[in-house]
């Protein structure tokens, strides 16, 4: 117990204290890396919970393709840090209204939750069935009851990917392109040609 | 090894996977110090050349006089460079290529963490050792590692993909020969004890001929995308022929231009460990991990030696068959280096993107195609 709690304690500061880190780092790309801390810090705290699956998922989504992709964007920027930080104040009343309404939304979502804890114990307590590891019960919850949402989610996915290669596909004429089943293609005699050259003559076409 | 329940006795738990961890560190520092002087000599052989031959005898100790040529320099930081950032990524990239080995299970109950996702652990980590390059390249402020870092950044994505599911097609095949021997919701399929486990007896268990006579047919799916891992991991950990973010004709040395000394020498060996590490992968997921190609079940039994009981023995057999396997791979990394021409960059891309991608979607299809179809009886 106190091993998990020594490293619950570590990994929870380091948590806050990197998502803190976030949005005073005065550099875009060292708030980029401070958000990675702060997602990989999630992950172990994922681990904590026995949620191993959970936990790899996240780093291998968020950290190891999501992360690189914001990292790539921050770092291509060329913007002047001190003009952006102008008209820092005026953007706050609009900042604390937000906060208030996250605020707001998450006392009442965790009291709610809280309140159905409470009803809950009074209930029949459901035996967590140990004989299956946690990526086997995810995977039996996600392909049998929510199986239409997980279909959903991929489809939007999929529109989202092709939506993303609409934008970006252009095709300029004047652009060349490599034609690889032509260099595939390429055969010897169509490239080298031996000829006996006489003294004096060279050759001609 | 004596178990210690982290609950009554936690330093000896700790003591304990400390004992381990060191253990294994220098083990793999020891022996990359001898894999890149194989890998110059092989360089060397191909070309005709002698290779590094002065330090003690046949060169054999050339890799500790680097080492301290490497830690005597100065180090010599960027005027323009992000500081923190510049001495990071080394270190980045040097902890993230030995974390890895804590799920590589050296034999029978020699792994330093026995995680139960523990291949999607090494995936998950294999796919952070981008930022050690990344950061290098930012930090550097400088044209050629920048683009050298853009480079491997896009490179490593992609390959990341196909290597994704080429394990999953290892995955799915110890599920389905978890599930005929009937421990299919004991242990998890992507436990690499498991996988390796699975694979023992015969040669023709290994999951390159399909794992197992049974599933003879499935060579037709595994052989290839064997061949695939190979490619990826080529890829992944930035070999020739895919190394161009450090192409020297075209961006001098990539991200790592600015670095000298000791974080140059980080980087080096985080390289060469991410490699080694990969040959190990690629033993423990096609080529039967520690198992030996022949079975040994019943050699060491009540057998004792030096005082030291059977099971110990079994488990040092397999660490050498282990060890083998995966010096057989480093040969061949090696190999590639030697013979074959560096890629160009839109190949390198439609490569990963139009032909393994693919190939190895269809290939996950196919094994869970035979998981649920073949007459396994």
């Amino acid at each position: 117990m106190p091993l998990t709690a020594i490293a619950f304690y570590l990994l929870a500061i380091v948590t806050v204290v990197s998502g803190f880190m976030v949005i005073t780092a005065r550099n875009p790309v060292h708030s980029v890396l401070y958000l990675i801390l702060c997602f990989f810090s999630g992950a172990g705290l994922f681990v904590l919970l026995g949620a191993e699956f959970l936990a790899m998922l996240l780093v291998v989504v968020y950290v190891g393709a999501v992360a690189v992709l914001f990292l790539f964007v921050v770092m291509m920027l060329d913007v002047d840090f001190a003009r952006l930080r102008e008209g820092y104040a005026q953007y706050l009343p609009l900042g604390l209204v937000v906060a208030a309404v996250l605020l707001g939304e998450m006392v009442t979502v965790s009291s709610a939750v809280a309140n159905r804890g409470a009803a809950a114990a009074n209930a029949t307590p459901q035996a967590a069935d140990l004989h299956v590891s946690n990526t086997q019960s995810i995977g039996q919850v996600l392909y049998t009851d929510y199986i239409y949402f997980f279909q959903a989610a991929g489809i939007v996915l999929l529109i989202a990917m092709i939506g993303a290669i609409v934008l970006t596909l252009r095709h300029k004429p004047s652009v060349r392109r490599q034609k690889i089943h032509e260099q595939v293609g390429r055969r010897r005699r169509d490239a080298v040609e031996v000829t006996k050259v006489g003294v004096g003559e060279g050759i001609s076409e | 090894m004596p178990v210690f329940d982290p609950n009554t006795d936690p330093l000896g738990y700790v003591l304990i996977h400390l004992l381990g961890i060191v253990l294994v560190v220098v083990g793999v520092l020891l022996s990359l110090a001898f894999l890149l002087l194989a890998d110059r000599k092989i360089w060397a052989g191909v070309q005709m050349r002698k290779g590094p031959n002065v330090v003690g005898p046949f060169g054999l100790l050339q890799s500790f006089a680097d080492f301290f040529k490497f830690v005597f320099k100065e180090i010599v930081i960027p005027a323009g460079a992000d500081k923190g950032v510049f001495l990071l990524a080394p270190l980045l990239s040097f902890i993230f290529a030995f974390v890895m080995w804590a799920a590589i299970p050296f034999a029978p109950e020699w792994v330093v963490a026995n995680i139960n996702v523990g291949i999607l652990y090494l995936f998950a980590v294999s796919s952070l050792g981008v930022y050690g390059i990344i950061m290098g390249g930012w930090a550097s402020n400088s044209k050629y590692p920048f683009l050298g870092s853009l480079r491997s950044a896009a490179q490593m994505v992609s390959y990341e993909v196909s290597i994704g599911f080429v394990i999953i097609t290892v995955i799915l095949l110890t599920a389905i020969k978890l599930a005929a021997a009937h421990q299919g919701s004991l242990v998890d399929a992507m436990n690499l004890q498991a996988i390796a486990s699975m694979q023992q007896g015969w040669f023709w268990n290994w999951n390159v001929f399909g794992g197992g006579l049974k599933h003879l047919p499935m060579i037709i799916v595994m052989f290839p995308m064997m061949v695939v891992f190979f490619v990826s991991f080529l890829a992944e950990t930035n070999r020739p022929p895919f190394d161009l973010p450090e192409a020297e004709s075209e961006l001098v040395a990539g991200y790592q231009v600015e670095y000298s000394s000791t974080p140059y020498l980080l980087f080096m060996i985080g390289e060469y460990s991410n490699i080694v590490l990969m040959c190990a992968l690629m033993t423990t997921l096609f080529f039967g991990g520690w198992s030996p190609p022949y079975p040994t079940t019943g050699w060491f039994e009540g057998w004792s030696f030096l005082g030291i009981d059977a099971s110990f023995w079994g488990q040092l057999h397999a660490l050498v068959w282990f060890c083998i396997k995966t010096v057989f791979w480093f040969f061949m990394v090696a190999m590639m280096k030697a013979i074959v021409p560096r890629y160009r960059y839109d190949q390198l891309m439609r490569l990963g993107w139009k032909i393994f991608l693919p190939t190895s979607l269809v290939a996950v299809a196919a094994v869970a195609a035979w998981g649920v179809f073949a007459p396994l009886g």
